[in-house]
């Protein structure tokens, strides 16, 4: 048994969108294999000591929350590129995916810094993009596999030329609504606008992120596997996702 | 005066759809009338409430407007004739159908929906508005909390002068709406014996609404909605003229405390459970005073209630009762976990999880809900409803056992089951989404076990 430590980033003022249930399923699912998972609240003015978090998580917050935060975690900028430098995983869902690329530009000058963990920027769009999504990531060569969620976003984020996307949009808007990609992923940090939440409807990326947490606990390079799970439910959970996102997933020239 | 020739004909027109849709089969026919009339003539709604004798009068709260509504028109209807839109059917076309049905009604009371508050705050100029709370709801539909207070305050902004604001004081966001209004009226709760311990996982509104430092809480009744005050001094809780205090809750039957205004006191004692609904029943009393009732009309009415719509209604089914309590976000539902825990806790529920635009298409909002104090007692949880397996897997991590939970998307099948399990003379609960709930009530009334929602009397 090897205890995962997760550094839950500002959870008193990212969570809107029910992000404790990404946590509670990453909990679960490393402790039916036997791995304990601390989790620490990393809020306003708390440092961050690289090497000591196996992964990171940041979730959405409303406008004036995030914008509370941003400031903040510009001053954990450094700790938290030498965490990943590391080995550390990170999860960074909604605002929190757009705080962890260089930063946010908004209609009236409100501008908000970012951390530029991800090569991406975001600049405030007219129309919200909201809907069920789904998309197909590769985050392993050869393993197709599909994220099934919910966006709800003003932002049209916009990946540098050579970043990697999370995945391709299948259905849904996805990062701008027109170049068809969704997310962002560099290494072991994963940044996306699904919600939903994520994880629960996605076991196969809770597990992802689990085994590369625990391979910076280890400090292996080649991540464990891990033993599968019965995941009947999810799989019913995510079909029916799927099922909204191809049925009423949201375009712009509809 | 100028008559409009085109309404009379519009009106004939909207009223003939409703008789049609309910003779298709096709529901209620509750907004189509409205539908059509505001397709003909959005301008036709302003004239139609124009016509009510002693005016309008507006509810608008995330949580508890039709049951607000609906206590305001049990303690108003002694001594009014009332157009109500009590099916719950908010929106404009909904309010507009209300107004067709006005017949010779000289007050006209509707729930207003959050985001249509401000334009019908534009066409109804109502004489009063009472707002109850604002929680994060159906983020896919409204937008952001701020976003909609923000909108609000620009409606009360317009509100002609003369009209009376009632707002519950104890939510932050109401406040600052509030307060700045001259003749405002401020009510909320006052007894920190039914304070929660803690503010709850998915309070909102707990920053200062000025300077965006946490407030401090000397009381948290419901979700943020508690005794306030930002510790740098820039916000605090307005001081009460309608307030609830030495509040008692009685289980899953009554709600007993003391209505304290500026005409005096009263013991009420509520045939609802929960602190919810003192709150709903303060915000009645608030706005039944604003409308001119007397203290004795406003706690005889109180006490008349049973329930709204949907909301903790119990039907008889062969020897057993069915008990349904509408969810729809987390505050509310905390509220009616919190109420069954402080009851009997049930060791068997069913749980309908839609996902229709009336219910928000994001389903995340049940994993902000504490359900977790409903797991120690449950021995098996029914998941139904469109998205059955979701809620199957909030539970699944939330604790509960896989093997305690039954997944039946179907919800007949999901409310046969539930009976099955239930004994003879037991009690079933179920919590429906919105339209998981109209489906019920639908199922019910083909069974003959209860009437459609569009006979319910007000």
């Amino acid at each position: 048994m090897t205890a995962i430590r997760v550094g839950h980033l500002y959870p008193d003022y990212l969570n809107i969108y029910a992000d404790r249930g990404n946590i509670a399923v990453l909990t679960r699912r490393a402790a039916w294999r036997g791995h304990e998972l601390e989790v620490t609240a990393l809020g306003m003015g708390d440092a961050i000591a690289p090497g000591e978090h196996d992964l990171y998580y940041v979730g959405g917050g409303q406008d004036r929350e995030q914008l509370l935060v941003a400031e903040d975690l510009v001053r954990k900028a450094d700790a938290l590129h030498e965490a990943v430098d590391r080995g550390a995983a990170a999860l960074a869902v909604c605002g929190g995916y757009q705080l962890l690329g260089r930063g946010y530009r908004g209609f009236h000058g409100e501008d908000m810094p970012g951390i530029g963990l991800l090569p991406l920027e975001t600049v405030a769009g007219e129309r919200r993009m909201i809907g069920d999504v789904l998309i197909e990531c590769e985050l392993e060569p050869g393993e197709k596999r599909t994220l099934a969620g919910f966006e709800n976003h003003a932002g049209r984020t916009r990946l540098d030329p050579d970043a990697e996307p999370l995945g391709r949009v299948l259905a849904g808007f996805g990062n701008d609504g027109e170049s068809g990609f969704e997310g962002c992923r560099a290494g072991r940090v994963i940044g996306t606008y699904l919600h939903g939440p994520l994880l629960p409807r996605n076991a196969w990326l809770a597990d992802w992120l689990l085994a590369r947490a625990l391979a910076h606990r280890l400090g292996t390079n080649e991540a464990p596997r891990l033993e599968p799970l019965p995941d009947e439910l999810e799989r019913r959970a995510h079909e029916v996702s799927a099922g909204r996102a191809r049925a009423r997933g949201g375009r712009f020239d509809r | 005066m100028r008559l409009h020739p085109p309404l009379g004909l519009e009106i004939a027109a909207a009223r003939g759809v409703a008789a049609l849709s309910r003779r298709l089969g096709a529901g209620g026919g509750t907004t189509i009338p409205g539908k059509l009339l505001a397709e003909l003539d959005r301008g036709a709604i302003d004239r139609l409430a124009a016509r009510l004798a002693t005016g309008i009068a507006v509810v608008s709260a995330t949580n508890g407007k039709t049951t607000t509504t609906a206590m305001a028109a049990e303690i108003l209807r002694p001594r009014h004739r009332l157009a109500h839109n009590a099916a719950g059917a908010n929106l404009v076309s909904g309010v507009a159908s209300a107004l067709l049905g006005a017949g010779d009604a000289d007050l006209g009371l509707f729930e207003v929906d959050e985001g249509a508050l401000p334009e019908l705050v534009e066409r109804l100029r109502p004489r009063a508005v009472c707002l109850g709370n604002l929680f994060r709801d159906q983020l896919d539909r409204y937008g952001e909390l701020e976003l909609v207070a923000e909108r609000w305050r620009e409606a009360m902004s317009s509100l002609p002068a003369e009209s009376r604001l009632v707002y519950n004081a104890d939510d932050p966001q109401l406040a600052a709406v509030g307060e700045p209004r001259t003749g405002s009226v401020a009510f909320g709760l006052d007894d920190p014996r039914v304070a929660r311990p803690a503010l709850q996982h998915a309070a909102d509104s707990k920053y200062c609404v000025r300077c965006g430092t946490p407030y401090d809480y000397a009381a948290a009744y419901v979700g943020h909605l508690g005794d306030y005050r930002c510790p740098r001094g820039h916000h605090a809780r307005p001081p009460l003229e309608l307030a609830a205090r030495d509040i008692s809750l009685q289980g899953l039957e009554h709600a007993v405390f003391r209505l304290d205004t500026p005409e005096g006191s009263r013991r009420i004692e509520l045939r609802l459970p929960g602190l919810y609904n003192v709150y709903n029943a303060v915000a009645a009393a608030a706005l039944a005073r604003a409308l001119g009732a007397k203290l004795d009309d406003t706690a005889a009415g109180l006490e008349r209630f049973s329930a709204a719509f949907g909301r903790f209604e119990r039907v008889e089914v062969g020897g057993k009762r069915i008990l349904l309590l509408l969810i729809k976000n987390p505050a509310g539902a905390n509220e009616v976990v919190r109420t069954l825990v402080d009851g009997a806790p049930p060791r068997l529920v069913v749980i309908a999880l839609n996902d229709e635009i009336a219910d928000g298409r994001d389903v995340s909002w049940i994993w902000d809900v504490d359900f977790e104090p409903l797991l120690p007692g449950l021995e098996t949880l029914v998941a139904s409803g469109g998205r059955a397996a979701e809620l199957a897997l909030r539970f699944r991590y939330g604790g509960l056992d896989g093997d305690e939970i039954e997944l039946e998307p179907d919800l007949a099948r999901a409310l046969d089951r539930g009976l099955e399990l239930t004994p003879d003379g037991g009690e079933l609960v179920v919590l429906p989404t919105y339209t998981a709930m109209l489906g019920l009530q639908r199922l019910l009334a083909s069974r003959g076990l209860a009437k459609p929602y569009w006979e319910q009397s007000e």
